[in-house]
């Protein structure tokens, strides 16, 4: 019997061409499971509709990370010496991306992040690139919303300080907000709780007691920053709340309930306000498979994907390091979230959209351009 | 900091502490009897959760009879893992049960992933009692004052339990020696079985109340409070019920007045709370209301 497994691998490679492996490793449960799953959406659309890449095809394999930074390590580790993933997609949340593109870097792997915002994703490491934009500028959008549409003149945050998201975020926000308020005080406090806690009555107790204008809740759990806000309405504050991308999920409406009426938050798409024909194109086909509107995450996921095998494509082998040069080429991709151009960092430049909670839903505010 | 401020504080600890101590009595009664730590209670903890959730979302349940049902069906699941995994494991080296117990743990925390679905759902509040009480300006959970009606009604019930029943005296006789407790004509088995059903009920219990004023349930919502528990358990005398019930209020109180008077270290109350346990257990090795 043991000339079947050579005859098996001769017959595969004349018979059918070699798939080429795409790794994605995203959470698909655990606290951040929401954004895992609705950016799975967009790349299973995307897989879908682009299948083949150098006449042969491509191979999907999706590695769980479970919210967690170890097995976000363990999850690309796997891609790419178990699978042999020549690019890797991924993930949803900078806490568990940092660890991820870490590992990517170092095995020499391409990733491409959908969502992950903190700079230290992609900083240093030659590897790691990203489809969206970075908390230095999303922080700015959100102190510049406060500041001149909310006519907000103090702040306070509540931040996780187990997540380098939400303590980075927290930092660019409150670089801007001092800034912009020309007041170096207007920042009133910084309170911290670590992921997991479910009870902020001792934290939206002390907020309440600075008396600010709007609080700034950059959670990484969307579920947290939905309970933080129920609690802060139960011990009767008035606050205008401000949040970022993490936000956008389902359950942040679900868990949050009436409270979360009229919080804003910074986001990546909106589909009242897009910026390409592909986008067009992408809600279409998008509606067409869920019927439903894609989230942001879902279209950063289409986009990753996308530019992945358009990186491939150029590259022209299948070669890690080949679609690494590619992918630091990239020069005014169409994708569904906009124009991508990736700069030194390996990062893309890409306008901010602002959302409201209106009526249970999230609601379309503005756009917000970077400035050079 | 002003009057209502730390009597809003108050409140909050009062509140989270009457919520933990409930967790931490559960665990510290299958201790007490079995001896055995039982590292799966924040899973039934969180199965408890579940059964309400889908009570309510499959049945239509109202949602008094959905807690009723949730109560009953983990006490069934808390018999059937001792039977399971406890069980077999009764002469055998107290550490196999322990690897057991957080074999059991991991288990009910991946089935509930595939079977519920990792991401969080919301829990149903009863308009009945999700209300907030304004006394003086400060502000009060209706929750939270029927988790303190609660907590002293188990604790007054777990009380007659084991000291003036029948049933009692057999959990006390097995706390101390199996084998003489059964020379004595005690049906070890169907005590043991008693004592997970009620540990199983306290911990549905304490997850109802838990999931009321924390309204997001999640696979894995009970290693948090599992965690928390076992420490009050510690704390207050491995064994002794009133000593969870103060353990788990002091972890309450500490957490939030730690956030109220020290607000740089907000972030490190883990930090704290174990601080507190090493302290308590250099000076009583027992915690506070073991026996020597």
């Amino acid at each position: 019997m043991r000339w079947v497994i050579p005859l098996l691998l001769v017959a595969s490679v004349v018979f059918a061409a070699e798939p080429i492996v795409i790794g994605v490793y995203e959470p698909m449960t655990g606290p951040y499971a929401a954004g895992g799953q609705m950016t799975m959406e967009g790349v299973y659309l995307a897989h879908e509709q682009v299948k083949e890449v150098l006449g042969r095809p491509i191979e999907l394999v999706l590695v769980d990370n479970k919210s967690d930074k170890v097995e976000a390590s363990n999850a690309v580790a796997r891609l790419i010496e178990y699978h042999k993933a020549v690019a890797i997609i991924g993930s949803y949340g900078s806490a568990v991306a940092i660890p991820g593109s870490e590992v990517a870097n170092k095995l020499g792997v391409p990733m491409v992040g959908c969502s992950p915002t903190n700079p230290l994703v992609t900083l240093g490491k030659p590897f790691a690139f990203r489809v969206c934009f970075i908390d230095p500028f999303q922080g700015t959008v959100m102190a510049q919303f406060a500041v001149e549409k909310l006519g907000a003149k103090t702040a306070v945050v509540i931040q996780d300080i187990a997540s380098d998201y939400s303590v980075g975020l927290s930092h660019y926000f409150q670089e801007a907000f001092k800034k912009l308020t020309k007041n170096n005080k207007s920042v009133l406090g910084v309170i911290s709780y670590q992921t997991g806690d479910q009870d902020f009555t001792a934290q939206l107790t002390f907020a309440n007691s600075k008396n600010p204008d709007v609080i700034f809740i950059p959670a990484a759990a969307y579920g947290e920053a939905a309970l933080i806000i129920k609690q802060a309405r139960e011990l009767g504050m008035k606050q205008i709340f401000l949040g970022g991308d993490t936000w956008e999920a389902p359950e942040f409406l679900e868990v949050g309930g009436k409270a979360v009426e009229g919080s804003y938050f910074s986001t990546h798409f909106d589909t009242e306000a897009t910026t390409t024909p592909k986008a067009a194109e992408f809600i279409k086909s998008f509606r067409e498979k869920y019927g439903k509107d894609p989230s942001a995450f879902a279209a950063l996921g289409y986009d990753a994907y996308m530019l992945v095998v358009d990186a491939i494509k150029r590259a022209g082998k299948p070669d890690p390091k080949a679609i690494r040069d590619a992918l630091a080429a990239t020069k005014n991709f169409e994708g569904a979230t906009g124009y991508i151009t990736l700069d030194q960092n390996g990062d893309a430049i890409k306008d901010a959209v602002i959302r409201v909670v209106k009526d249970g839903k999230f609601v379309y505010v503005t756009t917000v351009r970077p400035t050079e | 900091m002003s009057w209502t401020l730390f009597l809003q504080h108050l409140a909050n600890g009062v509140a989270l502490g009457f919520v933990f101590g409930l967790v931490a009595i559960g665990y510290t009664l299958v201790y007490g009897v079995v001896k055995l730590v039982n590292f799966a209670h924040g899973d039934i903890f969180m199965m408890a959760c579940f059964f309400v959730y889908y009570g309510i979302a499959l049945f239509s349940f109202p949602w008094w009879l959905s807690f009723l049902c949730a109560i009953f069906l983990t006490a069934l699941l808390g018999i059937s893992i001792e039977k399971v995994a406890y069980k077999p494991l009764r002469d055998a080296p107290r550490i196999s049960s322990l690897c057991s117990a957080i074999g059991m743990s991991f288990l009910l925390e991946n089935f509930a992933t595939v079977v519920f679905g990792g991401r969080q759902k919301p829990f149903y509040q009863p308009q009945i009692l999700n209300k907030t009480l304004n006394i003086g300006g400060v502000r009060i959970q209706l929750v939270t004052i029927v988790t303190i009606v609660v907590s002293i009604a188990v604790l007054l019930f777990l009380n007659y339990l084991v000291y003036k029943t029948k049933m009692g005296l057999a959990m006390r006789a097995l706390s101390h020696d199996f084998d003489t407790a059964r020379l004595m004509g005690i049906n070890v088995d169907k005590t043991i079985t008693f004592t997970f059903a009620i540990g199983s009920s306290l911990a549905a219990i304490s997850a109802i109340f838990w999931a009321l004023r924390y309204p997001q349930i999640w696979p894995f919502m009970g290693v948090f409070p599992g965690w928390r528990a076992f420490t009050a358990a510690i704390i207050g005398g491995v064994g002794s019920i009133k000593g969870a019930m103060t353990g788990g209020f002091l972890i309450g109180m500490i957490s939030i007045m730690l956030v109220a008077f020290l607000p740089d270290l907000a972030g490190y109350r883990d930090a704290f709370i174990f601080i507190v346990l090493v302290f308590v257990l250099l000076f009583k090795p027992t915690g506070l209301f073991g026996e020597a």
